[in-house]
């Protein structure tokens, strides 16, 4: 009897004696699953992080490999650039039209998907179309609507009797502007939209139909009852709008190349031509770094609303 | 009567504004169809001629833009280079975002959601602050005007991404899934592979393609480091090759936007749900 208990043991040893190996350690097995992608990050990513300041402030230009050390001599020549005020006003310019202009469109186009109607998969299909089509080649698309001769746009307006004369849309910097403007906020709306379709569902439904029966109207409704319950989400929305609109270049870079005259240049395109184009390394990257005190606070906000959302939730 | 009447007028806004939404969304792409297949003698009327309208097919529409952009450019070479980075891109980044997305999910406790959007954040670090010096890190390796710089630089955002994108996967897959296979006996790692992996193929999938797509829509690497016609991808070779000196070449420059962008919304709009899922996922704790 004994022996046979022994035996059923042993037999089963292999099972619940198992040697512990680092596979069973869950603490050290994460941080050697996590290390390579860490790792990667953080040498692609943390030390050209790191270079893009020392490169700010040295005369480094591309050809050659060395360091000349000039302190923040960039950083002063830049800032008495009237170019680069231009630049720095029209990225501010851009980022705040396009984003309000984003996020009233997107809760538009939300509440309008939310309500049930004949064809509404479709619709939410096709209103996602310009957010997975690829910059450059959606850019192209509207240097063609925009072109100086061939404009459809021009041609409707005047069919329709809006216009008389005939735009250039890139040969005037103020229209040049509106027309970088429209492309992009033709690009990031359906993402935003995205978004808010997603936190409108999150709002429980009883909370809604409470204030319908209470007799909110519309606009109270909106305004005290949808928006409130909405702003984490539409927060977060904005943050990635304004990070990926004020460091953006493919739009302004393919639609205008900067011009005319170097009047819709932003601070990211600006940085291309400098650094890349005039193989200026250190003025580059100095024109390109004075976007991170924006960024920085974007991800700071963007941790707290994450933070206060798991509160709440 | 006038309730009804009401209700008829809400209903006629909401078409209304849906209908202008999504004129706005697919003008564009209307307008590469239209291009890419209209005659040149329909095509470039001046926009003045109030007679003309360009809105439609005023001749037969042509297959010579196609026909063109196939047979005399680089087109195909382009979608070739994009294929194999992205392709590349894709393996290197599961390879790296797969495991730490795994460890995030289940194996780290606090400091790992702080690592899981610590690691979400460098993927808004954006191209434009790093491509100068980027371009230092290429010019010491020797890779300047070679795909291979952008095989290694993808990653950084691709990466991060699909890091997050998988944490979130991982999360919604029930945990006591792979206890019940630990207490049966499999290791930690056994589990992983033969029970969450075969759960989270779908979710491997959509990252899989959502790398991809990152890739093609990246102008900004592509126009710093690739000068070689030859070497480019579509998103660089479209809009800078095809336009010779002065001239564009509108008709085939919008077939080969609209051939390129066709399979991806289509492949875009299959996964967006999914996709959607595994962002929001990640952000909630599981």
């Amino acid at each position: 009897m004994a022996l046979k208990e022994a035996q059923s043991v042993v037999a089963a040893a292999p099972a619940v004696f198992r040697r512990r190996t680092l596979a069973d350690r869950d603490d050290a097995l994460g941080r050697l699953l996590l290390a390579p992608a860490l790792l990667y990050v953080v040498l692609l990513v943390g030390v050209p992080f790191g270079m893009a300041v020392l490169l700010s402030l040295s005369a480094a230009r591309s050809g050659t490999l060395t360091f000349p050390w000039v302190g923040l001599r960039n950083f002063w020549t830049i800032a008495a650039d009237a170019q680069f005020r231009l630049a720095l006003r029209n990225t501010t310019l851009f980022t705040v039209v396009s984003q309000v202009l984003v996020m009233v469109m997107a809760t538009a186009a939300a509440s309008v998907l939310e309500a049930a109607f004949f064809g509404r998969r479709g619709v939410r299909m096709l209103l996602l179309l310009p957010w997975a089509v690829p910059v450059s080649l959606a850019a192209m698309a509207w240097t063609w609507i925009f072109d100086s001769t061939f404009s459809v746009v021009n041609w409707t307006f005047r069919a329709v009797g809006l216009l008389k004369g005939w735009l250039y849309w890139f040969g005037d910097p103020t229209l040049a502007m509106i027309a970088i403007i429209t492309v992009h906020v033709w690009r990031m709306f359906p993402f935003a939209t995205v978004i808010v379709l997603a936190g409108m569902s999150a709002i429980p439904a009883e909370i809604r139909e409470a204030a319908v029966v209470d007799g909110a109207s519309f606009w109270r409704r909106l305004f005290q009852v949808h928006l409130p319950l909405l702003l984490p989400v539409v927060t977060v929305a904005v943050l990635f709008g304004v990070v990926f609109t004020s460091t953006d270049l493919s739009v302004v870079y393919l639609l205008t190349r900067g011009g005319p005259y170097n009047s819709t240049h932003v601070l990211a395109s600006l940085a291309f031509q400098r650094g890349i184009l005039g193989a200026d390394l250190g003025q580059g990257a100095a024109i390109a770094l004075f976007l991170l005190p924006v960024l920085v606070v974007v991800a700071i906000l963007m941790l707290r609303v994450a933070r206060r959302a798991e509160v709440g939730g | 009567m006038k309730r009804r009447l009401a209700r008829a007028a809400k209903r006629v806004g909401l078409y209304g504004a849906a209908l202008a939404f999504t004129v706005f969304a697919v003008f564009p792409f209307y307008w590469m169809f239209l291009t890419a297949f209209k005659q040149d003698r329909d095509l470039y009327v001046g926009g003045t001629v109030a007679t003309h309208i360009p809105w439609i097919f005023n001749d037969p529409p042509t297959l010579e833009h196609v026909q063109l952009l196939f047979r005399q450019t680089l087109y195909l070479t382009w979608v070739r280079n994009t294929v194999w980075i992205g392709g590349l891109v894709v393996l290197i980044t599961l390879l790296f975002a797969l495991p730490a997305g795994y460890a995030l999910a289940r194996l780290a406790g606090r400091w790992g959601e702080r690592l899981g959007i610590g690691i979400f954040l460098t993927y808004l670090i954006p191209p434009t602050l790093l491509f100068i010096p980027f371009s230092r890190v290429i010019a010491v390796l020797g890779l300047q005007n070679s795909p291979w710089a952008l095989v290694l630089v993808y990653p950084t955002f691709t990466i991060p991404f699909c890091t997050w994108l998988l944490m979130g996967f991982f999360r919604s897959i029930p945990r006591d899934i792979e206890e019940q296979a630990m207490i049966d006996g499999y290791s930690r790692l056994s589990a992983m592979r033969k029970v969450v992996l075969p759960l989270a193929i779908s979710g491997i999938l959509t990252a899989a393609i959502f790398a991809f797509t990152l890739v093609m829509q990246d102008f900004v690497y592509a126009l710093t480091f690739i000068s070689s016609v030859g070497k480019m991808t579509v998103s660089l070779g479209i809009p800078v090759a095809l336009v010779r000196g002065d001239v564009f070449y509108w008709g085939s420059l919008m077939a080969a936007a609209l051939i390129t962008s066709v399979p991806i919304a289509i492949v875009y709009n299959l996964f967006i749900d999914r996709f959607i899922a595994g962002l929001t996922a990640g952000a909630v704790k599981g």
